[in-house]
C-alpha cells in the first residue's frame, strides 16, 4: 500500500470512526462507512489540509471510495 | 452566565448603531472582537473606544471576494473565529413599480448574499473545530413585510430561510445558527424617517418607544453564549411587541 493511500486511511478511520478493516479501496463513504454527505466534505477538507493541495468541487463529488480519494491524491497531493 | 471570555466573534456593518452596540456588548463579556465596516476610521475609532481584544477588518460587502476572505482574515486577526454576527445591512426603499433593478441587487447583495458568502467562509473553520455560532440581524419587516421595501424585506426573510438551512446541516458540528429581528431601533437607519413616519410607528408598539442597540446586544449576546447551545435556527423577536410572531 502506497504511503498516499495509508494516510488516506488514516484520515477516513479517524474522521468516521470505523474499523480499519471495513476501510479498504473499494469502501464507498457513504454506503459502506456510515458517512452523511457532510462527512464526506469534511474529508475532503482533511485530505486538502493533510496534502497541502485544493480539491475542486467538481473533483470532490466524484471522490466516492477510499480508493477514489487516494487516486485523485496520488495525481494531485502537493505534499506526497 | 453568558461569559464569553477567550471567544472569538467577528461583527459586520459594525460602526452602525446596532453593530457597534453588539460589538460592544460581545467585547464587554470579554470576546475578543474583529470589527467590519466599510468606514475604516469609525472602525478604528470604536476599536480605541474598546481598547484591547479589537481589531479592524475594513470590507465593502457588495465585494464578493473582500466577503469570502473576511472570515480567514478574522481568524488570523483573532486566532480563531467561534462568533460571527451578520449584521451589515442597507436599506434602498421605493415602491414596488418604481423599485430600480439596482436597488434591488444592492439590498440582497449585502443583506443576504453577503451573509452567504460570510457562513460558507465561517462554518469550515468552526466544523474543524466543532464549536461555532452564526448570527445574522434579520428584521421584523422580513416576516411582516412593509411597503416601499420589497427589497428590503426579501432580504431579511430570506435570512431566515438561509439559517434554518443550514442550521440543519450543521448542528451535528456543534455549531448553531439563529437570527435576531429587531423592530424599531433607535440607529443611523431609522433616524431618516421623519417625524411622521414615527408618530405612526410608535402607535403600533405595544412597549410605547423604539428599541435600543443594546437591547439587540443583549439578545446576541446570550445567542453567542454557551448557555444558549440547544438554541438553533430560531429567529428571535426584539421589537417591543411590534409583531407577536
Amino acid at each position: 500500500m502506497s504511503d498516499i493511500a495509508e494516510r488516506v486511511k488514516k484520515i477516513v478511520i479517524e474522521h468516521l470512526g470505523v474499523d480499519a478493516d471495513k476501510v479498504t479501496e473499494n469502501a464507498s463513504f457513504i454506503d459502506d462507512l456510515g458517512a452523511d454527505s457532510l462527512d464526506t466534505v469534511e474529508l475532503v477538507m482533511a485530505f486538502e489540509e493533510e496534502f497541502g493541495c485544493e480539491i475542486p468541487d467538481d473533483a470532490a463529488e466524484t471522490i466516492l471510495t477510499v480508493g477514489d480519494a487516494t487516486k485523485f491524491l496520488e495525481k494531485n497531493a502537493a505534499q506526497a | 452566565m453568558f461569559d464569553l471570555t477567550g471567544r472569538t466573534a467577528l461583527v459586520t456593518g459594525a460602526t452602525g448603531g446596532i453593530g457597534g452596540a453588539i460589538a460592544k456588548a460581545l467585547h464587554a463579556q470579554g470576546a475578543a472582537v474583529a470589527l467590519s465596516g466599510t468606514r475604516r476610521e469609525a472602525l478604528e475609532a470604536l476599536a480605541a473606544e474598546l481598547g484591547e481584544r479589537a481589531h479592524v477588518l475594513p470590507a465593502d460587502l457588495k465585494d464578493g471576494a473582500a466577503v469570502d476572505a473576511l472570515p480567514g482574515q478574522a481568524e488570523a486577526a483573532l486566532g480563531g473565529l467561534d462568533v460571527v454576527v451578520h449584521n451589515a445591512g442597507i436599506t434602498r426603499d421605493n415602491l414596488f413599480l418604481r423599485m430600480k433593478d439596482d436597488e434591488w441587487a444592492d439590498v440582497i447583495a449585502v443583506n443576504l448574499t453577503a451573509g452567504f458568502r460570510l457562513y460558507r467562509a465561517a462554518v469550515k473553520g468552526m466544523m474543524k473545530r466543532r464549536r461555532g455560532r452564526l448570527i445574522g440581524i434579520t428584521s421584523v419587516v422580513g416576516v411582516t413585510g412593509n411597503p416601499g421595501q420589497g427589497n428590503y424585506a426579501a432580504s431579511k426573510a430570506g435570512l431566515i430561510g438561509m439559517t434554518k438551512s443550514l442550521a440543519a446541516e450543521v448542528a451535528s458540528r456543534g455549531i448553531t445558527v439563529n437570527c435576531i429581528a429587531p423592530g424599531f431601533i433607535e440607529s443611523p437607519m431609522t433616524d431618516a424617517l421623519n417625524d411622521k413616519q414615527k408618530e405612526a410607528s410608535l402607535a403600533h408598539i405595544p412597549l410605547g418607544r423604539f428599541g435600543q442597540g443594546a437591547e439587540i446586544a443583549a439578545a446576541a449576546v446570550y445567542l453567542a453564549s454557551d448557555e444558549a447551545s440547544y438554541v438553533t435556527g430560531h429567529t428571535l423577536q426584539v421589537n417591543g411587541g411590534i409583531a407577536m410572531i
